[in-house]
């Protein structure tokens, strides 16, 4: 546990000078930006503890973050509580439909599991359109408030939440990844049936993984409404999130919490770049043609590559 | 809400005539995914992409949709043999690695999807031909040709490719290649021959898929999304891999989907499938005329 705390307090330290960095920026760009970017970061990880340590794919990444999405936009025409205190809230409902999701399908083959995800984004799509008190179809508008104490501006204050839900989520992700947890995890990837035999509860392991990335997806979502002031369900449920999700740590590297990092914040870097000077549309065909080169040429990743060059040069000194 | 007669008549002859199309555009599933195990979500994309062609050539040329999906279909068949190769060089070769087998194709998806929205863009087109807008009536049940063309035409592709795989020599090897690979090897086939023939074949009833899909519905390029969760419910639903049941679940899709927009409106029908997909895999993952 000592080594897990010293992780998190060098992870913070990061945090921090990112955002010593931003604060000396100084400009809102910066954290409009920086959001979307660390946004990325929360979702590729929790995506990657299901995907990456498990091997099961889940296409529905949209649908779990859309439900911390509308948590706030339920919360913020009730009750209007804090974002912080949003968070668990969204987080919870959105961990238990994975668990629900997980306990239907996870029994049989994999591949099931992941059709039944991709069905799912449709399905609540559906459900939010014709749920009027989020706005249905056409959408709600969440009004942020205009000023927060100890920050410059509400962006800002978005901006660092996100930053420390990020430096949680990738703690969180080492954390399984070492733990016994982890290496059932990766006991089940790599041969269910040996791992079954060999005494791994894998049924109760793949559920924990399932809650727990759901979980982390919805925690994602929940600050959404108030960084872009308007929700309607199909920007929420934009086939973007899902393909991110999955292509960021398939292209960094799946087998390491380092993978997600490296991935999303070079495809989310560079996909903040390309929206302002390509387009949206042409954004996201990059991210998907990526994908594809990398799963077929590169399928251990960029961190699969920097392995590979390591030991090419040692094996020349040596 | 009172529930006629004709009403109740209307919704079940609209539900076989659409079920018709959903049992046409699964078929490349029920091959791909049922027999040789290949995950292909891709299929609804390409079969999009079947109806812009079909499109192309009704602007254009003016052509019949179903004329020119035949025409092309040797073309997607080239393109699935294609996709076949990479998708065998890279992962099948390999060994088992779902994972990123599954992240290739929806990575195809998503590139034929973003693709068609960079050239059509995002409105809805529709093709001209005679036979839509007449409609046969019987009695208080009417009949749109629009619907009864598609739903005729998907019977014969059924019937061709279950007479294919029955009667043709290439055929019962696919079959023999779905049950046993190893087994085939033995026979002096080659079984990744036979699979790459099946592939291409699956999706070469895309392009057909397509021009049906064209003629009963506008469509734009992320319609594909839709029937993602149609598709896989229908090959689960049918018994993975078997033709009739592809049919027999196409109806039984169709029929509830209709019902469910006729009795509680048009938006819920895509949780229809869905719901038919998780219902299936709690109760019979066999499907209903599953080995």
């Amino acid at each position: 546990m000592r080594r897990h705390i010293g992780f998190l307090l060098a992870a913070l330290a990061v945090a921090l000078l990112v955002y010593l960095g931003t604060a000396w920026i100084g400009n809102d760009y910066v954290y409009f930006a920086g959001y979307v970017v660390l946004q990325y970061v929360v979702l590729a990880t929790a995506w990657n503890i299901l995907g990456g340590y498990t091997g099961y794919v889940n296409f529905g990444s949209a649908a779990f973050f859309a439900v911390g999405v509308y948590t706030t936009v339920v919360i913020h025409k009730t009750l209007a509580l804090p974002v912080p205190a949003i968070l668990p809230l969204g987080g919870l409902l959105a961990g238990i439909l994975g668990l629900g999701m997980g306990y239907l399908t996870l029994r049989l083959r994999g591949v099931f599991f992941s059709i039944a995800t991709l069905a799912l984004a449709i399905v609540l799509n559906s459900m939010i359109v014709n749920w009027s008190f989020v706005g249905g179809g056409r959408g709600a508008y969440v009004i942020r408030p205009r000023e927060i104490a100890f920050f410059t501006s509400y962006v800002q204050y978005l901006f660092v939440l996100m930053l420390v839900l990020a430096t949680l989520a990738v703690w969180i992700a080492r954390m399984v990844e070492r733990s016994r947890l982890g290496r059932g995890l990766a006991a089940i990837r790599d041969d269910e049936l040996a791992a079954e035999a060999a005494g791994v509860p894998t049924l109760k392991l793949k559920l924990i993984a399932t809650t727990l990335s759901g979980f982390m997806m919805g925690v994602a979502g929940v600050p959404l409404p108030y960084f872009v002031t308007y929700v309607e369900p199909s920007g929420t449920f934009s086939l973007g999130y899902a393909v991110n999700a999955m292509a960021m740590p398939l292209i960094g590297g799946t087998t390491s919490w380092l993978g997600p990092l490296i991935g999303a914040l070079l495809l989310g870097t560079l996909q903040q770049v390309a929206t302002v000077t390509l387009s949206a549309t042409v954004n996201l065909l990059i991210v998907g043609i990526l994908l594809v080169l990398f799963v077929t040429l590169a399928p251990d990743g960029i961190l699969g590559l920097g392995r590979a060059i390591v030991r090419r040069v040692r094996r020349r000194d040596g | 809400m009172g529930v006629t007669i004709d009403l109740l008549l209307n919704a079940i002859a609209s539900g076989i005539l659409l079920g018709g199309l959903y049992a046409a555009v699964s078929l490349g599933v029920s091959i791909s995914f049922g027999m040789l195990d290949i995950v292909n979500i891709a299929h609804p994309a390409f079969v999009i992409l079947g109806s812009f062609v079909a499109y192309i050539a009704n602007t254009t040329l003016g052509a019949d949709p179903l004329l020119t999906s035949i025409v092309v279909a040797p073309v997607f068949y080239a393109l699935g043999a294609l996709v076949f190769q990479v998708y065998y060089v890279s992962f099948e070769r390999h060994g088992r690695d779902s994972l990123r087998g599954l992240a290739f194709f929806f990575g195809l998806m998503f590139i034929t999807e973003v693709g068609l929205i960079l050239v059509f863009g995002v409105d809805y087109r529709s093709v001209q031909t005679a036979y839509i807008g007449p409609s046969l009536n019987f009695g208080e049940v009417g009949i749109p040709l629009r619907l009864l063309v598609p739903c005729v035409a998907s019977l014969a592709l059924l019937a061709t490719i279950q007479l294919f795989l029955r009667r043709s020599f290439t055929g019962r090897a696919i079959l023999a290649v779905a049950q046993n690979q190893v087994a085939l090897q033995f026979q002096g086939a080659d079984p990744i021959r036979i699979r790459r023939i099946a592939f291409a074949l699956s999706i070469a009833t895309a392009a057909i898929a397509g021009a049906l899909l064209i003629i009963i519905q506008p469509i734009e390029p992320s319609v594909d999304r839709d029937y993602i969760g149609r598709v896989f419910a229908v090959c689960v639903l049918g018994g993975m891999g078997s033709i009739p049941g592809t049919l027999l679940a196409g109806l039984i899709l169709g029929i509830a989907e209709s019902f469910t927009a006729t009795f509680y409106g048009p938006s819920w029908a895509p949780a229809v499938s869905f719901g038919l997909l998780l219902l299936t895999l709690a109760i019979r993952p066999a499907g209903l005329l599953g080995r």
